[in-house]
């Protein structure tokens, strides 16, 4: 058994073994990998950057537990802008297991906005971040399309009380809040189907300006929706998120992440590229002595 | 970190170890982690559905006195009675005598669900793409803003590439004709960007993959230094139970590991004698 047979009988958990070793010795090393923004993650950035205080920005937590890898860096870095640039944010969440990584996100957030930081050179001196005032998180309801659909009415039609139980009428942040012309944008964070929900049945019915921030399994498929102008901009997976951590200046767990991805992709390209010449070689072989 | 705490973390910290086992092979631990995930997601669910839906919308907590109202007896939303009434026939499933009963909620519930997805869905997932698709071809833009940028998907030529592309995608499904000659090569064009169309997702779906992996390495880094550096934790004096609990995780694996060496051992022994 030569060299090519022996590639195309390798047994997968060799595969797995070497996948691992990359994995943990360059993540057992830190060191910087450069980082390329695209603009579809720049827009999301910009627009948030532009709002005036006061603003409110909806971020629909739509992930469980299993996309968490991906989705709650995303999430960390944007609630953490908004906050920190005197933005209100009005939380939801339409999945399953989402309203744990919602208030596991606000705890961590709000925690993080205790101390006085720095970012892209402008200090912003540490405040408490208070509910209902600074945020509200409406909580879960089964059935997102029907939701999304009565939110654009009035967010007290599904949600007559915040996820805590308090009437949304007697917080503050919701006074004159009605539906989606009351919110600057929505920024769903999704790891299920809500996300095309969102395009159809939210800013396809009510025009809001919607952007996404997607797991990297179902990126692809969102990109012709930024292309017609459905969505103003997209993240997707942990390079999405990373791109937005570098924009704003607040390296987290994505950015950790990066030199991971980079050289595990990069063997895999090896694992791909050796696959093909053992495959190639050993049917141009069997070809031969077919031949003779 | 207080005890209790890093008692679930350990806990978690197992878990991962475990699924990620399946790796080498199907086995007990990896069963384990499975069953539990499973169920506790189920229970989850139903808690929180219970909470969030059924009762808000059935049942209220009249806090003045402690006790509870059915909201349609109580209040001026006798309607609610309705959806009610239709959420008891779909239990009729369970009798083979009653079950064509529950077809009734069914029907309403698509019903409904077709009446609203039907004419959104086709606005935004096919006229809004479709419009796209025929969109003039922007030649003032036509390499990308301001230099030449392959992945400005806004440029004239990538809705240049995205209309010949859907084009010779729908060709290459037409198979009322046989794929030679000009039509051929379109077909042939169509299957190309199918396949750099799959290989983005591919690509895609492999960064996800490595990301969740990457995720579960940072919580094990997070749960190491909380092990071994204990005494930076506010509970100092529980360093020793942290120290126990982890080797005691490190000789359950070890175990099963020599379980395994042993097992392999014997039978390779046994497939030379024969």
């Amino acid at each position: 058994m030569d060299i090519f047979e022996r590639l195309m009988k390798l047994d997968r958990r060799w595969v797995f073994l070497f996948l691992i070793i990359v994995c943990v010795v360059t993540y057992a090393f830190d060191f910087p990998v450069p980082i390329l923004v695209e603009p579809e993650v720049k827009a999301i950035f910009d627009f948030v950057d532009s709002l005036p205080p006061g603003e409110i920005v909806m971020v629909p937590i739509d992930y469980d537990p299993g996309s968490l890898a991906e989705l709650h860096p995303m999430t960390y870095a944007i609630v953490e802008q908004c906050w920190r640039k005197n933005l209100k944010v009005l939380f939801t969440a339409l999945s399953q297991n989402a309203p744990g990584m919602a208030d596991q996100a606000i705890r961590d957030i709000s925690d993080s906005l205790k101390v006085e930081k720095e970012y892209n050179g402008v200090a912003y001196p540490p405040r408490e971040i208070v509910n209902g005032e600074d945020f509200v998180f409406l909580g879960y309801k089964p059935y997102p399309s029907i939701i999304i659909l009565s939110m654009g009415q009035n967010f007290r039609l599904p949600f007559p009380t915040d996820y805590y139980g308090t009437p949304l009428d007697s917080l503050p942040m919701m006074k004159g809040v009605q539906n989606y012309d009351d919110v600057a944008c929505v920024i769903d964070i999704s790891g299920t189907n809500s996300t095309d929900y969102w395009i159809s049945y939210g800013q396809g019915r009510y025009g809001f300006p919607l952007a996404i921030g997607v797991t990297g399994v179902s990126t692809a498929q969102y990109y012709p929706f930024y292309g017609s102008g459905q969505i103003f901009g997209i993240m997707g997976g942990m390079l999405g998120a990373a791109q937005y951590e570098d924009l704003a200046d607040n390296p987290g767990l994505a950015k950790d992440g990066m030199r991971v991805q980079l050289y595990a992709h990069m063997m895999i390209i090896a694992f791909i590229i050796l696959g093909n010449i053992g495959y190639f070689v050993s049917g141009r072989r069997a070809k031969v002595e077919g031949v003779k | 970190m207080d005890f209790t705490t890093f008692l679930w973390t350990t806990f978690a910290a197992f878990l991962t170890l475990a699924t990620f086992s399946f790796l080498y092979k199907d086995n007990p631990f990896y069963k384990i982690a499975e069953h539990i995930v499973t169920g506790v997601a189920a229970g989850y669910f139903a808690i929180l559905l219970w909470h969030n839906g059924l009762i808000p919308k059935l049942v209220f907590d009249r806090l003045e006195d402690g006790n509870w109202y059915v909201l349609w007896l109580d209040s001026s939303k006798p309607w609610y009675l309705i959806p009610a009434f239709l959420g008891l026939l779909m239990w009729t499933r369970f009798s083979m005598k009653w079950q064509w009963v529950s077809r009734w909620p069914m029907a309403m519930y698509i019903g409904i669900s077709a009446g609203i997805a039907v004419p959104l869905e086709m606005s935004n997932r096919v006229n809004k793409q479709l419009y796209d698709t025929m969109a003039t071809i922007d030649w003032a833009n036509f390499l990308g803003q301001g230099s030449f940028n392959l992945f400005d998907v806004q440029s004239g030529l990538s809705q240049l590439i995205v209309f010949a592309g859907v084009i010779a995608g729908l060709v290459y499904f037409f198979f009322s004709k046989e794929h030679k000659g000009i039509f051929g090569g379109v077909a042939t064009f169509g299957i190309w960007i199918l396949m750099i169309g799959f290989g983005a997702s591919f690509g895609f779906t492999v960064m996800a993959r490595i990301s969740l992996f990457i995720n579960r390495m940072q919580f094990l880094k997070v749960w190491g230094l909380e092990a071994f550096n204990a005494a930076e934790t506010p509970n100092p004096g529980h360093s020793a139970f942290y120290q126990i609990f982890f080797w005691l995780l490190v000789l359950l694996v070890a175990g099963y590991a020599t379980l395994e060496i042993v097992r392999y051992a014997k039978s390779s022994v046994s497939q030379t004698r024969k």
